[in-house]
């Protein structure tokens, strides 16, 4: 140690560097803690595909299935169903699907690889409740002109027999179509893409 | 070596404390010697009332965690077995669940009574701030703690209150599962949800009451007059003239506002502790179902209003990140009340009639978005949440305008106060 005077240059950087790498140290050490709050590894192996059997679907019946812990729906829909489709086009957000709510192998307004199936991620593209299962119409308290849908009891989102959101309600998009293929003409693997699709 | 001796001359064990620990002192300057303004009302009960039910619900808080499991698989069965087989387990529970109802109702009455005699007014700004960070870490606060019993209400009312981070663009979706800990809520998603519940977050309460205190104190408490009593100190004291020790004259007044208030809380706890279905919901008497939600969910009365805003904000180009703006907004904006306040007196009771009339409008806006957030969705309720909304912000973003070019009346010297 000498005994002479105060070097303010070397005070300086003394503790600009000490600020320094005490400040890159604290950073560093954010990582852990922010990153524990990612899906453990048991969580991602979660994820498999599930078959659904569907050779006991009545026609109009609704299944419900877990994939990724989400609500899951199959709808074996009537021909009536189907028909109805065309008759709300007007009333709905986007009747073409042209967002990417569905996989690139599924086209038009039946949003299905075959139509009477319908395969949907029951989790309502607003806030993530999961509407409930109204065919039934005429129903008023719905809307005007309902031919039978989705209603999301949350917070009045309204989508149509293929998961397609109606216009002036909170949820921006239509319900998800996921990844899914039929195994045989009995079963349907959700979470899979047909061979060659994907 | 020898030690200073304390400035209050105590002697004894208090003296022996005192050398080493301001413990009269803290005494004299938070109780017997912090002047109040001897004008206070009845408004003026709900901050010590915040304190008691802040106390209630750290202890029974307490208590509840050695009988939970915060466990998706256990957590429903254990608060069951609280209920059932816990001695005292249902006092401790509806005294915990009741107290987070009367937390809100408090609370609310606690920062109405600024609003009504400008207490977010220079030079209180910063407690109006830390009174505002409070009220975030309480929302925050009460939702954690709604999901961890893991009802059927619980485990959708995460769902939808965690998905409004879903609704940011670009990072959204990977906000929610990085949130959930897993890509719905699940077991990683109620364990960090108690561990924010029992520890974080009471943590950040308490040390922000603690700052809402200490700058209580530095400043001095406002009154329904909204005159500084330190304008006017006896000469030869250094005390207000108006002002009064709040120990013993305010801790015996809130001793009656405490007896009051646990006649009726306590009421609610023995005789209706489920306060009608609405301290707790009745779809939470059934277990999560995640494949299920709700016919009807809503969310804790104390959210209704913001909720209401939610509902009724229509999704835009492609997102609903707007109903979550407007909800936020709706709590930031409290934050700017101190500086959008401009008129030249604090209290109601010297403003004219155009703050009284915008002041009417609000509390009824308010009154009716929490109603119609409380009820399922409907065109009408829509409609009048939407009114509503517009409304509710109007009174903050017009409040520069209104509150300068309004008359207001003269605001006397002293405080006034008839002698008891």
């Amino acid at each position: 140690m000498s005994n002479q005077g105060v070097d303010p240059g070397r005070r300086r950087f003394l503790t600009l560097t000490t600020a320094v790498v005490g400040g890159a140290g604290i950073v560093a050490a954010t990582v852990p803690f922010l990153a524990s709050w990612k899906p453990s590894e048991r969580a991602k192996a979660l994820g498999a595909p599930v078959e659904v059997d569907i050779s006991k679907m009545e026609a109009g019946q609704r299944l419900v299935v877990a994939w990724r812990g989400k609500p899951t729906w199959v709808l074996k829909r009537t021909p009536e169903m189907l028909a109805s489709l065309k008759k709300v086009d007007n009333d709905l957000l986007d009747p073409e699907c042209k967002a990417d709510q569905q996989p690139d192998y599924i086209k038009g307004e039946a949003r299905a690889i075959k139509p009477e199936i319908l395969v949907l991620i029951g989790v309502c593209t607003h806030l993530g409740c999961s509407p409930g299962f109204r065919p039934d119409h005429p129903a008023p308290d719905i809307d005007p002109n309902w031919q039978g849908g989705f209603y999301c009891p949350c917070h009045g989102s309204k989508f149509d027999l293929s998961g397609r959101v109606y216009k002036g309600v909170p949820a921006p998009l239509n319900l998800v179509v996921p990844p899914y293929h039929f195994d045989g003409d009995m079963k349907v693997v959700i979470g899979e893409d047909p061979k060659g699709a994907a | 070596m020898a030690i200073t001796p304390n400035p209050y001359k105590t002697t004894g064990f208090l003296g022996w404390i005192d050398d080493r620990f301001p413990l009269t002192k803290l005494w004299k300057d938070h109780l017997s010697e912090y002047y109040a303004p001897k004008n206070f009302n009845f408004w003026y009960y709900f901050g010590s009332l915040a304190l008691l039910v802040l106390v209630n619900q750290l202890l029974t808080g307490i208590w509840l965690v050695m009988h939970y499991k915060p466990d998706a698989a256990q957590a429903w069965d254990s608060v069951e077995y609280i209920m059932r087989d816990v001695p005292w387990g249902d006092t401790l529970r509806y005294l915990h669940s009741t107290g987070a109802s009367a937390f809100f109702i408090v609370v609310y009455l606690h920062m109405y009574r600024g609003i009504l005699y400008g207490s977010h007014r220079k030079p209180r700004e910063l407690i109006w701030l830390f009174g505002c960070l409070i009220f975030l870490m309480l929302m925050a606060e009460a939702f954690c703690g709604y999901v961890l019993p893991w009802g059927n209400m619980s485990y959708w009312g995460a769902q939808v209150i965690i998905n409004l981070f879903g609704t940011i663009p670009f990072v959204g979706p990977d906000l929610v599962v990085w949130i959930q800990g897993d890509y719905v809520p699940s077991d990683a998603t109620l364990n960090r949800l108690f561990s924010l519940h029992v520890i974080a977050l009471p943590f950040v309460l308490v040390g922000l009451v603690v700052a809402h205190l200490i700058a209580l104190h530095e400043v001095g408490s406002n009154n329904p007059d909204g005159v500084e009593i330190k304008k006017h100190k006896d000469p030869n004291t250094g005390i207000p003239l108006d002002g009064i020790p709040f120990h013993p004259y305010y801790t015996v007044k809130d001793i009656v506002g405490v007896s009051v208030f646990l006649i009726i809380f306590l009421g609610i706890v023995f005789l209706a502790p489920d306060g009608g279905g609405y301290f707790l919901e009745k779809p939470n008497f059934t277990p999560a179902n995640p494949m299920s939600t709700p016919p009807h969910i809503t969310p804790a009365w104390y959210f209704g209003a913001f909720y209401a805003m939610l509902r009724a904000t229509p999704s835009f180009a492609g997102t609903q990140i707007w109903g979550v703006i407007v909800m936020g907004a709706a709590v930031v904006i409290l934050f700017f009340m101190p500086w959008l306040d401009r008129s030249p007196v604090k209290s109601i009771r010297y403003k004219g009639p155009i703050f009284k009339i915008a002041l009417a409008i609000f509390t009824v806006s308010f009154v009716l978005l929490n109603y119609y957030g409380m009820q399922p969705p409907s065109p009408f309720g829509t409609l009048v949440s939407r009114f509503g909304t517009v409304l509710y912000f109007l009174f903050f973003l017009l409040m520069p305008f209104y509150t300068k070019m309004e008359k207001t009346k003269p605001v006397p010297e002293r405080v006034t106060h008839e002698a008891h």
